[in-house]
């Protein structure tokens, strides 16, 4: 299974960061939050899976999955809430102030292109 | 008290601010006392020192690097410790009459005098080389400083980073000089080293040593071809040009030389660079002063002659330590001493020579000698002190210069005695050429009093009627020149008690001051370097008749000499080159800086993941496989593979949810509850986040990139993606700690009360993230709030979007019946069932996060049934403030723990019998969770609320 999920992950990364390299604001956001899915899956995938009860401690169990990486999503998963939000609303913003939802420097490359 | 001498001008500088306060009193008043007391400490320990004992500080600082604050009093310390301090209680003096009390930056001039005075102080007293180093290097800072102290000067300026450039290159070589050192002796202590010396001469690295330690000290004390600097940093006042840049600052190179004695002399190399370095530079600078018009570059000339004077001096005297016998050795030596002798000679007529500049510049208001003349009438006290002065320069008697000249002569024809080298008649050049350099200072000297205050008065090229000054200016000067004369008449007074220590400091290896004392006498006979004088005088004064005939002046500044052009040229290449070699890489955008980024990434990772040979890719045991699971991956990579192919906003968004709880089933499957639970509800609220933005964002654009765009784009991002899997196999491959999880199931229980151990790490074992955690998400949805809150300028050319997010209404009421009905009931449902897993939370899943999230969603959709208005009306709550409200009652339930006198974020449980509820467990991360709750409501139905307009 981890196997599996390490390309799942690799695969992730990629959509997420190719998503980040192109032009759109939208585009780039969803790419971020492609992304942060892929860290969440590598961080699981990473301490092994499937490898005991769910870290609830109850009698009778003896091997519990891993709780830190847990713990680590858990926090990861409400701050990229908070950060698509800001996201969303800097591209809005960005968008309304500058008219179009291009990135910074563009130009330079359309410019360089051009010549 | 010695690092206490060296500590109390920084404080005093910290100090020196206050005096706004006492707007009245020159400040200098204020910083008098701290020049005058190290003076006065330095002069009681004058006699312990004269009886051959040391004084040492060790205080430890770094001791495991070598490095400690240790400080050494010795006789040649001990002459830079007077010198600093004494000129630096005449400068002082001088400056109170010279600088105006009115200028409101008189307090920095001040502060940074004492910062120079602290840290020369440090140079000298430090016996740690990196101590050492330190403080040699803040030396160049105040120097900067008080360069550029007219700082709306371009020429300040320029010759302020000119001077800075040119010491901090030296002083980087001289670091590393330093360290080539610790590397063969493994000691950064002077002491210690000169004690290794003899073992030293051999090793590789004992001439690169050599030569980086020199090329600190060539750059300090202007030595050519490194002088160029100090021509320049005649901008700063002249107070700091008497002060800095003739009498302590530019002398370290030379303290530094005297102090490396001990381990380099003996080397015939240390022999030829410090001599021919001294000698070149004496010979150039003697000559370069001749041609200059303005006084103060006569002066900076004139001082960069003299250090050359004193380097060939102490380059000479090396040639002792090649003997053992102790009258060749005297011998030799005398050139030692004629270089301490002359120091403080140099300080002392150099130091009042700069100050009558000043007087005459102050007076007349110029400096330059085609418009000066004849001010002997107008200023006779200014024009006697000159005289003296230069007359001292020149090596005239009745004046102490007189006497080091005359010793430096005997130095010098001694030389050609030293056969150890079989350097033959090449020897003859030293002599010469030091005869030759005393003409030319005899001609300067000349030009300086005589061009000044001599000939006629040319009225009409001044500004202001000159009159003699104030007897405030003069008492510095006249304290120096009268110095000048006792030390003349008395030379052996200095000789017992600073020279004859100093000397035996420089010598090194306990030499005992009797063998190092040499009788100075006015009158020894009708010798060679009496001849030499008088052909000086014969010679110099043809040559001061007829110098103007050569056509020698320099017309313009600085820019016409050829290493000037050189140091130009090499910094505007450096900093053309600097510019164009990021310009090729900064090309603003922001995609570019992702790439480089992206590229050093997996360049980095993949590299370690090569070269090191313990990392294993895979595992042995994987988990089971199971078809749900795989149709589960699929199904993810598919919609998520289909985010970049979307042709709408809505189907980008929707493919990217679906991705969202494809994630949740999966780590439902991967037993983790808690994360599934969290992960679902923000992926709901999520969605509704981003319908709501959705409205205002901009269509997406069919893509109609270039093809190398898009290549490049998916190479990068390939790149990447190989990566992490590579990185993922790897770490299932190697494991090489013990994982600390285990510490966190077996406690978990035990030490906090908790069996849901993921809401124990997090609201326990690892509070402080989780508080930083939400304090992030507080700042985000206030980053959020300003964003749409506070207006941005718009252009004009994008009148449509101009329109604010929250005044565009938009329609979050449904109008389905069926919804409006439904949700009163599933509200409620929802709420109890968030209050239900908050309170679970900490022995089954659940927690505040989940349990906010859940509440949010369930205010969410009241707002989406009956519109915002309503839920206003039934919750009136303002959202920022029950962030804060959260912030602050899980940072008090943190800090509650100082109470009972644990740490911070301490957490206490125990059981409780309460009435209804029966044995209940209270815990105080209970408290904490509450406050992660509110924070997180707060923040989510801010978010929301900001963006749907309303507050």
């Amino acid at each position: 299974m981890e196997w599996i999920m390490a390309i799942a992950v690799g695969a992730l990364f990629m959509i997420g960061v190719y998503l980040i390299l192109s032009k759109g604001l939208l585009r780039i956001i969803l790419g971020t939050s492609l992304l942060t899915h892929g860290v969440h899956l590598l961080l699981m995938t990473m301490a092994g899976l499937k490898r005991g009860a769910a870290p609830v401690l109850s009698d009778g169990v003896e091997s519990y999955a891993d709780p830190l990486p847990q713990a680590l999503i858990l926090t990861s998963i409400v701050i990229s809430f908070g950060i698509t939000a800001l996201y969303f609303v800097l591209a809005y913003r960005a968008y309304q102030t500058r008219g179009t939802d291009e990135i910074d420097g563009y130009d330079v490359e359309d410019k360089e292109a051009n010549s | 008290m010695l690092h206490i001498a060296i500590l109390i001008p920084f404080l005093w500088a910290a100090l020196i601010p206050l005096m706004r306060w006492f707007s009245r009193i020159h400040a200098g008043w204020a910083v008098l006392p701290v020049p005058v007391a190290i003076f006065a400490y330095l002069i009681s320990q004058m006699s312990q020192i004269g009886s051959g004992e040391n004084i040492v500080v060790e205080i430890p600082w770094m001791p495991d690097l070598g490095i400690n604050l240790s400080f050494v009093l010795d006789g040649w310390s001990l002459l830079f410790g007077l010198l600093i301090s004494g000129i630096g209680a005449l400068v002082v003096w001088y400056s109170m009459f010279y600088m105006g009390k009115r200028t409101d930056s008189i307090r920095n001039f001040y502060v940074y005098l004492l910062l120079f005075m602290g840290a020369m102080l440090g140079v000298v007293f430090s016996d740690n080389l990196m101590v050492l180093y330190g403080f040699w290097e803040l030396t160049s800072i105040a120097s900067f400083l008080l360069i550029a102290f007219w700082y709306r000067r371009e020429r300040s300026r320029y010759g302020a980073l000119k001077s800075m450039l040119i010491t901090v290159f030296g002083g980087l070589a001289m670091f590393a000089g330093f360290n080539l050192l610790y590397a063969m002796t493994g000691t950064y202590s002077i002491r210690e080293i000169a004690a290794q010396a003899s073992e030293l001469v051999d090793q590789p690295l004992f001439l690169p040593a050599m030569i980086l330690v020199l090329l600190g000290a060539f750059t300090k004390s202007a030595q050519f071809p490194f002088h160029i600097w100090l021509p320049d940093a005649m901008e700063a006042p002249t107070p700091v040009s008497a002060y800095l840049h003739s009498a302590t600052m530019v002398k370290a190179g030379l303290y530094l030389v005297a102090r490396m004695s001990p381990i380099f002399a003996g080397a015939t190399e240390w022999f030829w660079i410090v001599s021919l370095t001294g000698l070149v530079t004496l010979t150039y600078g003697s000559f370069k002063a001749i041609r200059q018009t303005d006084l103060k570059a006569l002066l900076a000339y004139s001082t960069i002659s003299q250090l050359g004077l004193i380097m060939s001096l102490l380059g000479v005297g090396s040639a002792a330590a090649f003997y053992t016998d102790a009258d060749q050795v005297a011998w030799f030596g005398l050139a030692t001493t004629a270089a301490v002798f002359h120091l403080i000679n140099h300080a002392v007529f150099k130091g009042s020579l700069f100050m009558v500049v000043g007087i005459v510049d102050h007076e007349t208001g110029t400096r330059d000698l085609r418009r000066l003349g004849g001010l002997m009438k107008l200023m006779p006290i200014t024009s006697a002190i000159a005289l003296i002065g230069s007359f001292s320069m020149a090596g005239l008697p009745p004046f102490s210069g007189f006497l080091s000249k005359e010793m430096f002569f005997t130095a010098m024809v001694h030389i050609l005695e030293f056969d150890v080298l079989n350097a033959g008649s090449w020897m003859l050049l030293l002599p010469i050429l030091a005869w030759i350099a005393s003409v030319f200072t005899f001609v300067y000297s000349m030009i300086l009093v005589f061009k000044t205050f001599g000939g006629k008065l040319k009225e009409n090229t001044l500004d202001k009627k000159p009159h003699e000054a104030s007897a405030g200016l003069l008492a510095s000067p006249i304290l120096l020149v009268s110095l000048a004369i006792v030390f003349a008449f008395m030379p052996n007074l200095l000789a017992y008690n600073l020279i004859d220590p100093a000397v035996a400091a420089i010598r090194g290896g306990g030499v005992d001051f009797e063998s190092v004392h040499v009788s100075i006498h006015f009158w020894h006979g009708w010798t060679p370097e009496l001849w030499m004088t008088i052909g000086v005088v014969l010679l110099g004064t043809l040559l001061y008749r007829t110098y103007t005939r050569f056509k020698l002046l320099d017309r313009e500044w600085s820019n016409r000499d050829t290493l000037n052009r050189l140091y130009n040229g090499l910094l505007s290449l450096l900093e053309n080159g600097g510019r164009r070699l990021t310009d090729l890489y900064m090309t603003g955008s922001v995609r570019h800086y992702l790439i480089y980024i992206l590229i050093f990434f997996i360049a980095a990772l993949c590299g370690t993941l090569v070269f090191s040979p313990d990392i294993r890719l895979g595992m042995d045991n994987y988990a089971p496989i199971t078809f749900y699971e795989v149709a589960l991956v699929v199904v993810m990579l598919a919609t998520a593979a289909a985010v970049p192919f979307a042709r709408s906003r809505v189907n980008a968004i929707l493919f990217t949810g679906a991705v969202g709880y494809m994630v949740t089933a999966l780590f439902l499957i991967f037993r983790a509850p808690d994360l599934a639970l969290t992960q679902m509800i923000v992926e709901t609220v999520s969605v509704v986040l981003f319908l709501l933005c959705f409205k205002f964002l901009p269509k997406l654009k069919s893509t109609k990139e270039r093809p190398v765009f898009k290549w490049t784009n998916l190479l990068v991002a390939g790149g990447v993606g190989v990566t992490v899997t590579l990185i993922a196999l790897a770490s299932m491959g190697s494991s090489p700690f013990e994982p600390i999880s285990t510490y966190f199931l077996n406690e978990s229980y035990k030490s906090a009360g908790g069996k849901n151990v993921v809401n124990v790490i997090l609201v326990d074992f690892r509070g402080f993230d989780t508080l930083f955690e939400i304090m992030v998400l507080g700042v985000a949805s206030l980053g959020i709030f300003g964003l749409i809150k506070l207006g941005v300028q718009t252009t004009p050319a994008n009148k449509e979007g101009s329109q604010s997010l929250h005044r565009k209404s938009f329609p979050l009421v449904s109008n389905d019946v069926i919804l409006r009905t439904m949700s009163r009931v599933i509200v409620l449902i929802i709420i109890s069932f968030s209050l239900y897993l908050f309170f679970a939370g900490h022995n089954n899943p659940g927690g505040g996060f989940i349990a906010a999230l859940m509440t949010a969603a369930a205010l969410i959709l009241v707002a989406v049934s009956f519109g915002t208005d309503t839920i206003r009306r039934v919750i009136p709550v303002n959202y920022r403030i029950m962030t804060a409200i959260g912030l602050s009652i899980a940072i008090l339930t943190a800090a509650g723990s100082f109470v009972f006198g644990a740490p911070f974020l301490s957490q206490a449980f125990d059981h409780f019998d309460l009435p209804i509820l029966g044995d209940t467990e209270l815990a105080t991360a209970v408290l904490f969770d509450l406050g992660v709750y509110l924070a997180v409501v707060g923040v989510v139905m801010n978010i929301i609320f900001s963006i749907k307009g309303e507050d």
